[in-house]
């Protein structure tokens, strides 16, 4: 009998990804999976379905809305968490902000990205969430590349890069004190690439932001920026029209669109692997220094 | 297409950052925004410097060393792979045993003007001792010995006789440059004498399928599914993913630590019911029967039973400021399992220089030695040498929660 016995690389990061939200299922009391409807946590949603079904979730859905999320977006997260009935916790950096615990920034480029730290620690606080599940990858950024699959945070949120546990074989420690908690990345091992070559071949809905279509957009610092409520324009932004789609799918104010006539997951995995550009290129936040992201870590966001 | 995970290692100089951007470089793997990033910075004779791809941290770029281990992702169309970027220094050893307990295969570097050099024995040792089964040596910086065959043959002499008392299953040698480029991606025109091939092609047709235990049927349980649901009002299914071996429908199983027997009802994945299981695939196991059964507990088939004992000898990297001493208590954590242990004895320490065993009262950060202990309970577990997946632990310190050892078992006692 001949039978195959190695798996396929996309085989191979879905069971360890079972295996890695299996771990939190089994390592922790309170965890919670972040989930803002953008491909990476639509797949975490997907691979939680494989590893827990036929039983519930044993942790709710929980999106931090900043209030500047895509209306697509919000109506796809509502819609998948309805359709597979678990539950799911949102909460408002708007409230943050009218409580005055948070400070929105000023100019031009205002984004609450930052801010958006405070409302996830007060929400970890409010549900003594002890371990969040999140869908960010190594390859995104450099910083990123360091983190571990299950990386401690301290009572503040905070990450320190140097002080990280050493993580061994598919050892996962979740050891914690009473305060602290973890984030866990079970597609840590993932490449942009590799979710969207398992979108398709699990046939997983997405939200229609990921495919072309028509938008109004200004250009800004060279990317294509979409045009909303929340975006101040002044006589210098040209509106224009063009097709669209986004690569990643943050806030509205920091989110560019790229330009692009890819409308199935054949058109978008084709264009991915003959673009010269990382996703991340087309997140503002991030050109703000080039430490941007270590920084935000440390300060405790995802 | 598969997967290949591997490691790199080398002294500070010796060019593994500047490996590793080749290889992300040659393989178009590097994008244009992360370029246009490092060519703001300095550049190196006029070239782009490529080791400025891979350094993450503030720290790291200011002190232009890696001090953790970071992870690239990069791909063929023959393969993917993931490369385990582990710093260098001494003091950085047990990020290099991180980065190896999941590499199929290591890459050492060597620089042809210095040859085989202490680094390169402590770097080979725990590359032997955490059972990496392919370890390719690139002699690096040829082009600074005018590509010399007869340097690079007499660096191959000196290494095959000063690794002769360690293991490997693959061992190559490869002449390269990776400054310039010369036999990583692409074949150097500047040597050749060589007619061997290149890193990267080594990389893609590495045979990984032979390296895997496949007698061994292992299935460590994580996790209990119990809807308890109108329509799954019965169902228990044991959840986990098998670490070595297969599984096959109807196979006559038994349940570790307690020695319980049942027989395979049916393997659950989402998809449905399948006919057998494989490493590493997750699934879910029901039995036949009935049986006390938790997270922990080790499902093996009856044909080759690993050992199940409460006191172990092993290999250990300690990786705590504190020093291990005898008498310390930790948690042990293997496989899925979790229990409390005692360390007895420190059998003796590695220098890992010269791979001489030494009398130890003691084991301080980054040092790496036998030792004797004694767990709360008995535990089922197979020798690091035959199963990586069921031989190696971790000791967690109560106190800090912190993971301060990785052991590797070599037998019982």
């Amino acid at each position: 009998m001949t039978t195959r016995t190695r798996l396929s690389h996309l085989q191979q990061l879905e069971a360890e990804s079972i295996y890695i939200l299996r771990e939190v299922a089994a390592q922790f009391e309170r965890p919670a999976l972040l989930f803002s409807g953008g491909k990476d946590s639509i797949t975490l949603v997907h691979l939680a379905l494989k590893a827990f079904r036929p039983g519930k979730f044993p942790f709710p859905l929980v999106h931090i809305d900043t209030g500047h999320n895509f209306p697509e977006a919000l109506q796809f997260r509502d819609d998948l968490a309805n359709r597979i009935g678990e539950k799911l916790i949102v909460r408002y950096v708007q409230d943050s902000i009218d409580q005055g615990k948070a400070v929105e920034e000023k100019g031009k480029f205002p984004s609450r990205n930052a801010i958006q730290t405070v409302t996830l620690l007060d929400t970890i606080a409010e549900f003594k969430f002890d371990a969040c599940i999140g869908g960010a990858r190594r390859d995104e950024e450099k910083a990123r590349a360091k983190e571990r699959v299950f990386s401690v945070r301290d009572e503040f949120g905070s990450w320190d890069p140097k002080l990280q546990r050493p993580e061994l074989w598919n050892i996962y420690n979740g050891k914690i004190h009473v305060g602290e908690n973890v984030r866990v990345f079970p597609i840590s091992n993932w490449t942009e690439l590799d979710v969207w070559e398992y979108i398709r071949s699990e046939n997983i809905p997405l939200p229609s932001l990921y495919f072309s279509h028509k938008r109004q957009i200004v250009w800004r610092e060279n990317v294509v920026f979409p045009v909303s409520e929340f975006v101040t324009l002044d006589s210098s932004d040209k509106v224009e029209e063009k097709t669209v789609r986004f690569r990643t799918v943050g806030d509205m104010t920091c989110t560019a669109a790229v330009e692009s006539e890819a409308n199935s997951l054949d058109d978008i995995i084709r264009e991915i692997q003959t673009s010269r550009t990382t996703e991340r290129g087309s997140r503002l936040d991030d050109k703000r220094s080039e430490a941007a992201m270590e920084e935000r870590k440390r300060g405790g966001y995802f | 297409m598969d997967l290949l995970r591997f490691i790199t290692a080398g002294s500070v100089d010796d060019g593994k950052s500047t490996l590793i951007g080749r290889l992300l470089y040659d393989s178009k793997s590097v994008f244009q925004d992360q370029l246009e990033a490092i060519e703001k910075r300095d550049q190196v004779n006029g070239q782009i410097n490529l080791a400025l791809l891979t350094d993450g941290l503030k720290a790291e770029r200011e002190q232009g060393i890696t001090i953790d281990v970071a992870y690239k992702y990069f791909s063929t169309p023959k393969r993917k792979f993931i490369i385990a970027d582990a710093p260098g220094h001494i003091q950085y050893t047990r990020n290099m045993v991180t980065g190896a307990s999941n590499s199929d295969l290591a890459i050492i570097l060597i620089d042809s003007r210095k040859g085989v050099i202490e680094q390169t024995y402590r770097h080979s040792y725990i590359a032997s001792l955490l059972r990496i089964p392919h370890v390719i040596i690139c002699v690096n910086k040829m082009d600074l010995v005018e590509f010399s065959q007869e340097r690079f043959e007499e660096i191959k002499k000196d290494y095959i006789n000063f690794a002769s008392d360690l293991d490997f299953k693959g061992l190559e040698f490869i002449p390269i440059s990776a400054l310039n480029g010369d036999n990583v991606v692409d074949a150097s025109p500047n040597m050749p004498w060589w007619k061997g091939k290149t890193l990267l092609g080594y990389l893609e047709d590495l045979e990984l399928e032979e390296d895997e235990n496949k007698h061994d049927a292992r299935f460590p349980v994580q996790y209990v599914i119990r809807p308890q649901t109108e329509e799954h009002h019965d169902f228990r299914g044991y959840a986990g993913q098998v670490r070595s071996g297969v599984f096959k429908k109807g196979d006559d199983i038994v349940v570790l630590p307690n020695g319980h027997r049942s027989k395979i009802k049916s393997i659950l994945t989402h998809e449905g019911e399948v006919e057998e299981a494989f490493a590493p695939m997750s699934v879910t196991i029901l039995l036949e029967d009935e049986i006390d059964i938790s997270r922990g507990d080790m499902i093996v088939t009856e044909k080759h039973v690993p050992n199940v004992s409460q006191d172990i000898d092993a290999d250990l990297c300690w990786m705590d400021a504190r020093a291990l001493v005898p008498g310390n208590k930790y948690l042990f954590r293997q496989t899925t399992g979790s229990v409390k242990a005692a360390v007895r004895e420190i059998t003796f320490r590695i220098d890992i220089q010269t791979h001489h065993r030494l009398d130890a009262s003691q084991l301080a950060l980054n040092e790496i030695g036998r030792i004797k202990i004694r767990t709360a309970k008995p535990i089922a577990f197979d020798n690091y040498s035959e199963n990586r997946g069921t031989g190696s632990f971790v000791l967690v310190d109560e106190g800090t929660n912190n993971t301060v050892g990785a052991g590797m078992i070599t037998g019982s006692n």
